[in-house]
């Protein structure tokens, strides 16, 4: 019964935020078409789907998105590697614990993006400063997720392991991986937003190429309709992006 | 002592934690002997802070005497022999990951027991203390009798001679301590186990334990040890005779002024570690 009654809950309210989106888009239309907003802020929105069509159906838009992604995931795989490895090794001592956790948790709390001028002088305006602004900044709230996971299982589980003489592996395996994995997960589903984040944006800022970049270009060259059609275009990938690694981040929590 | 062999033999043992002079310095035991028998269950019971709990992590190879020495079999203890000792946990040393199952296996895991041979024990320690039909659920779908009955068959699954048990039941209401208490009598006059039991219940000391040792004040040491004959598993009757109240009473005398002198001590010294 209630589960039913859960589910049409949840049918409720998801017809409501479409009914919501849409009406955003009527609004769009009906601003452009009729109450003369100007075509050069707010294009009409059939004319941004006649030019995300000719976006997608040309696959002009497949080099600029090659570019993102690749930078994405040379970034995400850059700060996943040095923020576990470092991030277990700082678990392991209290010590170091104290001294590195407010440290790095201060240095998140400063706007990374402030560096892009200097690593954009540093690794050139190709992909190499993007790759290293989105590391950067995905690089903290994993390595801080690691130390928090690793370095707090409660005390408990690792005597209970040490009394039935669990190896250092199997003190690993068995006790501090399962216990650390949830909030470890986490770090990496926001390191993985964060860094997409801040890589479409430094394309925007200094780029040769990628969505951010071209993005810029049209709106550079007024071609608003066009620009239009790729911001939707670059949300839709976002959005599926971020769906795939928030549901494989749950999907690993309940095994 | 009776005539049986010596299972566990702790010779002038004493315990610090920190250094004399440092701020946190406790002398939580002090020199301490006791012998154990092969197949005894002996209760320890005394004030908060007293040792109890660090005597038994001292017997299990948890931690380390600063002085003396605590032998089991032949062997000087200065690590855990998890071939030889097994522990229950007061509370959630479950691993929440793990079904029930999982959590009595993963010891045998540890010890390297074939594949075949731990599901094997595994179904029968479980079906031992009642838990067969709730091998696959996890640790927090169950009560905390049942999470304590299941730490009990893991550490019942490992098949060692000695069981330590720090106050396995101090976390559960009265009534499901009474009835655990009394399968544990039952369990464990089957397994033929030598058990040592931390306990704050009088009751519960009595009537599971073949001798009581009544623990001092810190420095903890042992003030007297009071036997209880009364063959095992234990008649739930035995509770309401007259040698249960009067033995009661016995450790209630013995422990009062003790508990009075730990609370006035702990009114000083801020909580104990």
């Amino acid at each position: 019964m209630s589960a039913k009654r859960d589910r049409r809950n949840k049918l409720a309210s998801r017809g409501v935020q479409i009914a919501f989106v849409l009406g955003l888009v009527l609004l769009w239309y009906l601003g452009s078409t009729y109450w003369g907003v100007s075509p050069i802020l707010l294009p009409n929105p059939l004319g941004v789907w006649d030019e995300l069509k000719d976006v997608l159906g040309s696959g002009e838009f497949l080099p600029d998105l090659q570019v993102t992604l690749t930078e994405l995931a040379i970034a995400f795989v850059i700060s996943c590697g040095s923020g576990i490895t470092l991030g277990y090794l700082i678990s392991r001592s209290p010590y170091l614990i104290r001294v590195f956790e407010p440290l790095l948790a201060g240095i998140y709390s400063v706007p990374i993006i402030l560096f892009l001028p200097l690593y954009v002088l540093f690794f050139g305006l190709g992909p190499g400063s993007k790759i290293a602004l989105g590391a950067t900044i995905s690089f903290f709230p994993i390595i801080l997720n690691t130390i928090a996971g690793f370095g707090y299982v409660d005390r408990i589980f690792i005597t209970a392991a040490r009394s039935m003489g669990a190896s250092d592996w199997q003190m690993f395996r068995h006790v501090l991986l399962p216990a650390a994995l949830p909030v470890i997960l986490t770090g990496l589903r926001i390191g993985f937003t964060v860094a997409l984040l801040s890589i479409l944006g430094s394309e925007t800022i200094a780029s040769l190429a990628g969505l951010g970049h071209r993005i810029v270009h049209l709106a550079e060259a007024m071609e608003m309709a066009r620009m239009f059609a790729y911001i939707v275009f670059a949300v839709a990938i976002a959005a599926t992006l971020n769906t795939i690694t928030s549901s494989l981040e749950r999907r690993a929590k309940r095994q | 002592m009776t005539a049986g062999e010596v299972a566990i033999r702790i010779t002038n043992v004493s315990h610090e934690f920190g250094e004399p002079g440092e701020a946190f310095h406790v002398r939580a035991l002090a020199n301490t002997s006791l012998e154990i028998a092969r197949g005894e269950l002996l209760c320890l019971i005394g004030p908060s802070g007293c040792g109890k709990s660090t005597l038994l992590n001292m017997i299990g190879g948890l931690l380390l005497p600063t002085e003396g020495t605590v032998e089991v079999g032949r062997t000087v203890v200065r690590a855990p022999l998890p071939r030889e000792i097994a522990f229950v946990f007061q509370e959630n040393a479950l691993f929440p990951w793990c079904s029930v199952i999982e959590n009595v296996k993963l010891g045998m895991v540890f010890q390297g027991v074939p594949r075949a041979e731990q599901e094997e024990r595994a179904r029968r320690s479980l079906e031992a203390v009642g838990l067969k039909d709730f091998m696959n659920h996890y640790p927090s779908q169950l009560s905390g009798g049942m999470r304590q009955r299941a730490a009990l068959a893991r550490a019942l699954s490992l098949e060692t001679g000695i069981l330590l048990m720090d106050e396995p039941f101090g976390a559960l209401d009265e009534q499901t301590r009474m009835v655990l208490g009394e399968d544990l009598s039952v369990l464990l006059a089957r397994a033929r186990k030598t058990i040592v039991f931390v306990t704050h219940s009088l009751g519960e000391a009595v009537f599971l334990a073949d001798r009581v040792a009544v623990f001092s004040a810190r420095p903890g040491t042992i003030k007297e040890i009071i036997r209880v004959d009364e063959p095992h598993p234990r008649n739930p009757g035995f509770v309401t005779t007259e040698k249960f109240a009067r033995l009661r009473n016995q450790l209630y005398a013995l422990l009062h002024d003790e508990i009075r002198k730990a609370v006035a001590q702990a009114a000083i010294a801020g909580p104990t570690p």
